[in-house]
């Protein structure tokens, strides 16, 4: 219970250093970048909606820090993110929650398919250390590593999308299709998710791989697996249920842990194909200078990491004993 | 060392075990920086992924260093013709712009390297003092300093640069060290720290101590010799994340436009629909040298936990039984 407090705390203290940082982002930059975002949109944005942008930027308000600071937190409990300034008069809220969909069955998806693969890839090149799979696995892991995202992206583009024209590389589906639960949209759509999702797939799948095989492998010389091959259980066993159950758990608090990230994890994937999750919509809110969509979706992205971590962290104290009471 | 995504920070996979990384002075007492880095010289000459990535590492650095020796075009003049394929005169042709796109590769390495190192000195040298600061002085510092990690940690690192970077419009070399280096140490001052931890109650310190050296003595002239491997290894890591993370910035647009560099190239190049234009060379070839240089950095430091970890290292196949 003390340890569950303790989590608690440190996810409470990083929320607010997040909020702290997007309250004083704006306000530390050279030049303020809230005005000179007010400056462009003069005429367009008007009435409250400006009001409640100065507001929420510090500009022309005669407001101290320590208010501003205080009505920020206060707007921010109450879900009142603001007006959309490239998207105007969207509301900020909408459109986010808009774009939350995409990436979540984009990126979320794709994230179960590569912890599940590269989990039974890894047991397997543990298992068979010094075969093939084990000895091709970390160099290949080296090179996939190094790859940005987005240039596996681009390649892929190249090679499937403009040369061989085998699958399209633009939006979420055909813009001449009417969105709707009709076969041929979902059709449309799984169509154009290959691409974003094989990148994806290709540039996580290694760290699942690598931290399974490499925690399988400390758990094959216990003396306890040595007791059940002294025992006569067969291969299988062995491998499944007395090492692989017991070296899973780095890779599940880790797969806890990525599906925070699924939200704000593909970001330049999702610029690359165009393909208009939470990601694109933070790049073109920071291309637009939409200040206030930006915050939000910083703000969202980061609370989807910090409650992923909080359960992770419960989940590992839960599932393992000897963690409860390490730092 | 896991390096994970460009878009997820350093903290995605768990901290890996410390000890491994400690490299081979781990047990024992105090051993002198010179003979720890001539151990580690020897450690990287033995091994066959440390001399590759060594030797790609030091083939950009003479590249970066020299870019007018190798390349006789200005990379920025716009003189020649449009989006030429690749020739005699122009290796890889020219840009849609009409710049020479060999001098562009050539030159672009001079700001990622720039960036790499600086990065990997300045965020390397925060993570070390804070680490070992946080675990040799104990107690209230170890809170605050520890806490200040773990929080740096966890917040997204990736979209907190694009945030930065948006309020700053174009980033230029200088500014793209500094946010990267201020945001990114966490993840190696958490492994400095708990390897500084293991060190605390050693008996040269111990006698450091009563000999009366003040703390910040004895973390600079004690501790932190003992830890060359590690802090060798913290700088790949943040070099490596310095080229990830500048170059997917320079791609987005994040960037100064006007520098000439490996992602201000795929900037433009995507900019230009290059693809469809049947310019693929002005993507491809920026991104491999990406990929080179990362895979440099990489190489070193998967060598390097080799060289700590040694049951890590590759087996023989008649060798499986015993896998510790």
């Amino acid at each position: 219970m003390r340890f569950a407090l303790r989590r608690l705390g440190f996810f409470v203290l990083t929320l607010w250093v997040a909020l702290t940082l997007n309250f004083l982002l704006p306000r530390m930059m050279p030049g303020n970048p809230a005005v000179a975002m007010m400056g462009k949109f003069k005429g367009g944005v008007t009435g409250e909606a400006l009001k409640a942008l100065q507001a929420q930027f510090g500009v022309n308000t005669h407001q101290s820090l320590p208010a501003q600071y205080v009505t920020y937190l206060g707007d921010v409990a109450t879900g009142k993110f603001g007006t959309s300034t490239s998207l105007y008069p969207a509301s900020v809220g909408r459109t986010v929650l808009d774009a939350i969909p995409w990436t979540l069955g984009l990126v979320g998806l794709t994230t179960i398919l590569a912890f599940v693969l590269g989990t039974g890839i890894g047991i397997l090149g543990a298992w068979r250390r010094g075969g093939r799979l084990d000895s091709i696995m970390p160099p290949v892991f080296v090179i996939t590593s190094v790859i940005p995202y987005f240039w596996i992206g681009l390649m892929l583009i190249l090679v499937f999308g403009v040369k061989l024209r085998w699958v399209p590389y633009f939006f979420s589906y055909d813009y001449t299709l009417t969105p709707g639960f009709t076969p041929v949209f979902i059709g449309n759509v799984l169509q154009h998710a290959i691409l974003p999702a094989a990148t994806l797939l290709i540039t996580t799948i290694g760290t699942w791989i690598l931290t399974m095989r490499n925690t399988m492998i400390t758990t094959l010389a216990e003396d306890y697996v040595r007791m059940a091959r002294a025992k006569g259980l067969p291969g299988r066993r062995i491998m499944l249920d007395y090492a692989a159950r017991n070296a899973i758990l780095p890779n599940l608090t880790g797969f806890a842990m990525s599906l925070g990230f699924v939200v704000g994890g593909a970001i330049l994937i999702e610029f690359v194909f165009n393909y208009q999750g939470v990601g694109y919509l933070l790049l073109q809110a920071v291309n637009n200078e939409d200040y206030p969509l930006m915050q939000a979706l910083f703000l969202l992205i980061t609370v989807a990491v910090l409650v992923a971590i909080l359960i992770a962290d419960i989940a590992t104290a839960v599932l393992d004993p000897r963690t409860r009471n390490a730092g | 060392m896991a390096m994970i995504s460009v878009s997820g920070g350093p903290g995605q996979t768990g901290t890996p075990d410390p000890a491994a990384l400690g490299g081979p002075q781990a047990p024992g007492g105090r051993r002198p920086a010179s003979n720890a880095l001539a151990r580690l010289s020897s450690a990287v000459r033995s091994n066959r992924k440390a001399m590759v990535g060594a030797a790609l590492l030091v083939l950009f650095c003479l590249v970066a260093a020299f870019p007018g020796l190798i390349a006789q075009d200005d990379p920025n003049a716009q003189i020649y013709g449009r989006s030429l394929g690749p020739s005699m005169r122009h290796l890889l042709g020219t840009t849609a712009y009409g710049q020479d796109m060999f001098a562009q590769v050539v030159w672009g390495a001079r700001p990622v390297l720039l960036i790499a190192f600086g990065v990997g000195l300045i965020a390397t040298s925060v993570a070390v003092l804070i680490g070992v600061a946080a675990a040799y002085l104990g107690g209230a510092w170890d809170g605050v300093l520890g806490t200040l990690t773990d929080v740096l940690l966890v917040i997204p690192l990736f979209p907190l640069l694009i945030v930065i970077a948006g309020y700053l419009h174009s980033a230029g070399t200088v500014v793209m060290i500094v946010v990267i280096s201020l945001t990114g140490w966490s993840y190696t001052a958490r492994q400095l720290r708990a390897q500084a931890m293991s060190l605390r109650k050693r008996d040269f310190l111990e006698a450091a101590r009563v000999r009366g050296e003040r703390p910040l003595y004895i973390i600079v002239v004690e501790i932190i010799p003992t830890m060359t491997s590690l802090i060798v290894a913290s700088f790949l890591t943040n070099a490596l994340y310095a080229v990830l993370f500048s170059s997917s910035l320079q791609f987005i647009g994040l960037g100064d436009p006007n520098l000439v560099s490996w992602g201000t190239m795929l900037y433009w190049a995507e900019n230009n629909e290059a693809f469809q234009t049947g310019q693929a060379l002005w993507i491809i070839v920026p991104g491999l040298c990406i990929v080179g240089l990362g895979a440099a950095f990489a190489l070193l430091n998967y060598a390097f936990d080799e060289i700590g970890n040694p049951a890590l290292r590759p087996v023989r196949r008649n060798r499986v039984k015993r896998a510790g």
